[in-house]
C-alpha cells in the first residue's frame, strides 16, 4: 500500500481529487475554488495601503488563506512521508531539448541549477524566479484568476470567460515555452 | 467595498468561529499532497505539456474539470445547500478584457517558473525553500497590479 503510494500518481487520480475540490468547498462553505486570490487577501493583509483595490474587509475571505496553508502543509507532508525515491521520469524529447538548451540536473521535480539559493545569485535564476514570480503575480490578477478559478472553477461552470483566459494562459505558456526559455536558459 | 469582478463575494452574513477555517486547510492539505505526489509541482512536467510531449497535466486538468463539471451539475440540479445550511450561489464571470492581456502575462510566468499560485505553496511546503522568492515576488506582482488597475485596459 505505501509502495504504491510513494509511487507518483497517475494523471486520472490527481485529476479526480483536483475536480473534487470544487464540490468539497461548494458543499463545506460555499466557496468557490480559486488560489491567486489569496496573494491578493496577502497584500490587503500585509501591506497597509490607500490603494483602493486593497482595501476591503480580507479578514471574511481567510478561508482561501487557510486553503493556501493547508497546500504548503500538504506539499510538506508528501515531501517528508510519501515521496518517490526514484528520480522523475521526464519525456524523452523535453529532456533532449533541455539538456540541449544547458540544464543540467534532471533528478528533482525542478532543475537545481535553474531553481536553488546558489543559482539565484545568477542572472538565470533571478529571471526565473523573480520575473517569473512577478508575472504570476500580475498576469492572474490582472486575468481575474488562474488555473483553479478560471481554468477548473471556471469551465465546470460553463463560464465563457474562462474558456477565453484559460486559451490565452496556454498561448502565453506555449510562446514563452518555444520562445523564450531557450534564450532565458542561455543567459 | 469588495470590487466583484475579481474578488470572492459568496461571503457569508453568518460569523463563525476561526476554527470552522480549519476545514478548509484539510481540503487544501490533500490537495497540496495530490500536487506533490502527481508531479503537478514539476517545472519538467509544465515544460512537457507545453511542448506537447506528455498528456499527464492534459489528463489531470481535462479529468478534473470533467469530474468538476459534473459536481456543479448536480449541485445546481438538485439547489444543494453547504453544510452550514447555506444555499449554495456560484456568481458568473464577467468578461473583461483583462482576461486576454493578464491571461498571457500568466502564461508566459506559468512556463518560466513552472508553477501557478497552487503549486507554488505546494512547492514551498516540498522544501524547495528558494520558491519563497518567487512567491514573494508574485505578491509584488500582485500589489502591482492593484496599483496601477485603473491605467490597465479592461
Amino acid at each position: 500500500m505505501l509502495e504504491w503510494i510513494s509511487q507518483p500518481w497517475p494523471w486520472y487520480v490527481a485529476g479526480v481529487f483536483i475536480g473534487l475540490t470544487v464540490p468539497a468547498l461548494l458543499l463545506l462553505g460555499n466557496k468557490t475554488f480559486g488560489i491567486s486570490s489569496s496573494l491578493r487577501h496577502i497584500c490587503a493583509a500585509c501591506i497597509p495601503t490607500k490603494i483602493p483595490f486593497f482595501n476591503y474587509d480580507w479578514k471574511k475571505e481567510s478561508w482561501n488563506l487557510y486553503f493556501v496553508v493547508g497546500t504548503l502543509l500538504g506539499g510538506f507532508l508528501a515531501a517528508q512521508f510519501l515521496s518517490n525515491p526514484e528520480d522523475m521520469v521526464i519525456a524523452d524529447a523535453t529532456k533532449a531539448h533541455l539538456q540541449a538548451s544547458g540544464v543540467i540536473d534532471f533528478a528533482g521535480m525542478l532543475p537545481s541549477d535553474v531553481f536553488s539559493w546558489d543559482a539565484l545569485f545568477s542572472v538565470r535564476g533571478l529571471v526565473f524566479t523573480v520575473l517569473g514570480g512577478f508575472l504570476v503575480g500580475f498576469g492572474t490578477r490582472w486575468a481575474g484568476g488562474c488555473t483553479s478559478g478560471h481554468a477548473i472553477m471556471g469551465l465546470s461552470n460553463l463560464q465563457w470567460p474562462s474558456l477565453v483566459a484559460t486559451c490565452c494562459f496556454m498561448v502565453g505558456g506555449i510562446l514563452m515555452t518555444w520562445f523564450g526559455i531557450p534564450f532565458l536558459l542561455s543567459l | 467595498m469588495v470590487d466583484t469582478g475579481t474578488a470572492c463575494v459568496n461571503e457569508s452574513a453568518v460569523v463563525k468561529p476561526w476554527y470552522s477555517n480549519l476545514k478548509y486547510l484539510i481540503v487544501g492539505a490533500i490537495f497540496g499532497i495530490v500536487f506533490v505526489k502527481a508531479e503537478i509541482i514539476s517545472w519538467f512536467r509544465i515544460q512537457e505539456m507545453f511542448r506537447f510531449e506528455s498528456f499527464h497535466m492534459y489528463g489531470v486538468i481535462g479529468t478534473a474539470v470533467v469530474v468538476g463539471m459534473i459536481s456543479v451539475q448536480i449541485i445546481k440540479a438538485r439547489r444543494a445547500k453547504s453544510i452550514e445550511g447555506e444555499e449554495i450561489v456560484i456568481h458568473d464571470k464577467e468578461f473583461n478584457k483583462g482576461q486576454i492581456y493578464g491571461g498571457i502575462i500568466f502564461g508566459l510566468g506559468w512556463a518560466i517558473t513552472g508553477a501557478c499560485p497552487g503549486p507554488l505553496f505546494a512547492q514551498m511546503g516540498a522544501g524547495f525553500t528558494v520558491v519563497i522568492v518567487t512567491f514573494l515576488s508574485a505578491v509584488f506582482g500582485t500589489w502591482v497590479y492593484g496599483k496601477f488597475r485603473d491605467k490597465l485596459p479592461h
